[in-house]
C-alpha cells in the first residue's frame, strides 16, 4: 500500500502543480474572455474629428457638447492684391459674431450677424449618423445643416415695391465626415442654396454645389484645413467663382484660433458658396480669421 | 488502489471547487480626480472590468479609456485627443496581486486591508506600482477599494505650460469594484 502511495505521489504533485498554473493562467484567461465581451459590446465612436464646428468658412461634421455655448468672432479682411497702401488688405474688414450653443450631444443651434451684406443668420446642425466601431460600425458621420440668412441692407430701389421676403435666403447641406486617422479627416458636403430674390436678372434663384474639405494635423494642437465648393454650372450666378480656402486651426485649451486664406468675403453659406468673386490666380485672395471660446453653461448630466 | 486514486479525484476536484473561486465585475468604477489652485477636474468611469482570483491572489483591471466620463464635453475631448491619445492606446491595465490575500477571510463578513503590487499600464507605459486598499466582504459580496496617487510624467502624459496651472502633475486615482459575479 505504502509503495503504491510512493508511486502515486508524483502523480498527485504533478496534479497539484497544473492546478495552480491553470489558476494562474486562468486570471488572464478570464480577463481576455471579459475584455473581448465588452469590445464587442460597446460602441468605439470617433471624436474630434475636427478641431472645432467650422472647417473654414463653412461647417465641419463637429458639433459642440450638450450645454456648450460657443462664441465665434470671424474676420475677413482685403484683398492681398490690394497692396502696400491698405497693408494688404488689412485696412479694411468685414466681420461675422455668432453665437453656438449645444441642446443635446447630437443637436446645436446657431445665430450671427455678418458685417457683408448687413445679414443676420440662423441654423441648426443635427448629427444623423456617427461614426463608430465595436457593436456598431458605422463608416461616416452625416450632419444636416440648414441655414436662413436675412440681409438687411437698404433696398437697392426703394421706389419698387419691396417685398420681406425678398431679404431671405436658405441653404441646405448635408455634410458626410469621416476620420480616417489621428489626424487625418475628409468631409463632403453637398449643398442647396434657395434665394427668395435672384441676385441680378437672369441669374438663377438656386445654386446646387458639392464641397470638399478636409484636414491634417501637423501636430496635437494644430492642423492644416482646406475647404473647397464647387457650383454646378447651370446653378451658378455668372461671374462668381468657386470658394476655395486653407487655413490653420491653432487649439489652446478653451479657445480655438483660425487663421485662413481664402477667395471668399461673405461668412454665411449663400455668400461664400454662391456669392464669390475672387481669383485666387489674381492675387484675389483675403487673410482672415475664426476665434472661438466655449463657455459650459448648461449641466451635461 | 481504487480507492486511493478516488480519493484523489475528489481532492482535485474538490479543491477546485472550494478553491479555484475567480470573482469578477464588468461596471466596477474607477475616478480621478485633479486638484489645482485654478480648477478640480474628476471623471469617472463605471464600465472597469476586474478579476480578483481568491486563490491565487490575482488582481486585475482593463478600462477603456473613452469611457472616462467629465463634466465638460471639451475637458473629455482633449483628455482623449491630446492626452492620453485613446485612439493609440484605448485601454488601461492594472495586473497584480494581492500581497497579504490569506489574511482575507471571504467566509466572513469584515473589513481587510491590503497592499497590491503590480504593473499598471497607462498611456501605453507599464510601471511597477503599490497601493494599498480593502476588501469588504458583506454578505458574501467582495467590495474592492483603493486611493491611489499617479504622476503624469511616469506615464508619459505631457500637459503644455498653457494649462499647467488647471492640471495637476499627480492624479488621484480612486477604485471602487463590487466584484458581484463569480466562476
Amino acid at each position: 500500500m505504502l509503495k503504491k502511495i510512493t508511486t502515486l505521489l508524483p502523480f498527485f504533485c504533478l496534479c497539484i502543480t497544473s492546478l495552480s498554473m491553470a489558476q494562474k493562467g486562468d486570471t488572464t484567461d478570464l480577463m481576455s474572455r471579459l475584455e473581448k465581451q465588452t469590445d464587442q459590446n460597446t460602441t468605439n465612436y470617433s471624436i474630434a474629428t475636427f478641431k472645432t464646428t467650422r472647417l473654414v468658412n463653412g461647417h465641419s461634421v463637429e458639433n459642440v457638447g450638450k450645454g456648450v455655448m460657443d462664441v465665434k468672432i470671424s474676420h475677413r479682411f482685403g484683398t492681398l492684391n490690394n497692396g502696400a497702401y491698405q497693408l494688404f488688405g488689412l485696412d479694411n474688414a468685414t466681420m461675422r459674431m455668432g453665437i453656438d450653443y449645444g441642446i443635446t450631444s447630437y443637436l446645436m443651434v446657431g445665430i450671427g450677424r455678418s458685417t457683408y451684406q448687413k445679414t443676420f443668420d440662423a441654423f441648426f446642425k443635427i448629427k444623423l449618423l456617427r461614426q463608430s466601431t465595436g457593436k456598431v460600425n458605422m463608416p461616416v458621420t452625416v450632419s444636416y445643416v440648414p441655414t436662413i440668412a436675412l440681409r438687411t441692407l437698404n433696398w437697392e430701389d426703394p421706389n419698387r415695391k419691396n417685398y420681406f421676403s425678398s431679404r431671405i435666403s436658405y441653404s441646405h447641406q448635408l455634410i458626410i465626415g469621416r476620420k480616417f486617422s489621428e489626424g487625418t479627416s475628409l468631409q463632403l458636403m453637398p449643398s442647396f442654396i434657395h434665394r427668395n430674390l435672384a441676385e441680378v436678372t437672369g441669374s438663377p434663384n438656386n445654386t446646387w454645389a458639392l464641397g470638399i474639405g478636409g484636414r491634417q494635423k501637423l501636430s496635437k494642437r494644430i492642423s492644416f484645413n482646406v475647404e473647397y465648393y464647387y457650383q454646378f454650372s447651370g446653378y451658378k450666378i455668372p461671374g462668381t467663382t468657386n470658394s476655395l480656402s486653407a487655413g490653420f486651426d491653432i487649439e489652446t485649451g478653451g479657445h480655438v484660433f483660425q487663421l485662413h486664406f481664402t477667395n471668399s468675403r461673405g461668412m454665411t453659406e449663400k455668400t461664400f458658396i454662391g456669392e464669390t468673386t475672387g481669383k485666387w490666380q489674381d492675387g484675389d485672395v483675403l487673410f482672415g480669421f475664426n476665434i472661438s471660446r466655449v463657455f459650459n453653461i448648461g449641466k451635461r448630466h | 488502489m481504487k480507492k486511493l486514486l478516488i480519493l484523489f479525484t475528489l481532492f482535485f476536484t474538490g479543491s477546485k471547487t472550494l478553491f479555484a473561486q475567480k470573482y469578477f465585475t464588468k461596471n466596477g468604477n474607477i475616478s480621478f480626480f485633479s486638484k489645482t489652485d485654478m480648477e478640480n477636474i474628476k471623471a469617472d468611469n463605471n464600465q472597469v472590468t476586474s478579476v480578483l482570483n481568491v486563490p491565487t491572489g490575482e488582481l486585475q483591471f482593463s478600462v477603456l479609456i473613452k469611457s472616462f466620463h467629465f463634466e465638460k464635453a471639451l475637458m473629455e475631448e482633449h483628455f482623449n485627443e491630446n492626452y492620453l491619445e485613446s485612439d493609440k492606446y484605448p485601454k488601461s491595465s492594472f495586473k497584480g496581486n494581492i500581497a497579504d490575500i490569506s489574511k482575507v477571510n471571504f467566509t466572513k463578513d469584515g473589513n481587510y486591508p491590503v497592499s497590491v503590487t503590480g504593473d499598471l499600464t497607462i498611456h501605453g507605459i507599464t510601471n511597477k506600482v503599490t497601493a494599498t486598499g480593502n476588501i469588504s466582504v458583506k454578505s458574501g459580496g467582495i467590495t474592492g477599494t483603493s486611493k491611489f496617487i499617479v504622476v503624469l510624467a511616469d506615464y508619459k502624459v505631457s500637459i503644455p505650460k498653457l494649462v499647467a496651472a488647471n492640471i495637476s502633475k499627480t492624479i488621484e486615482i480612486t477604485v471602487n469594484c463590487l466584484y458581484n459575479q463569480k466562476m
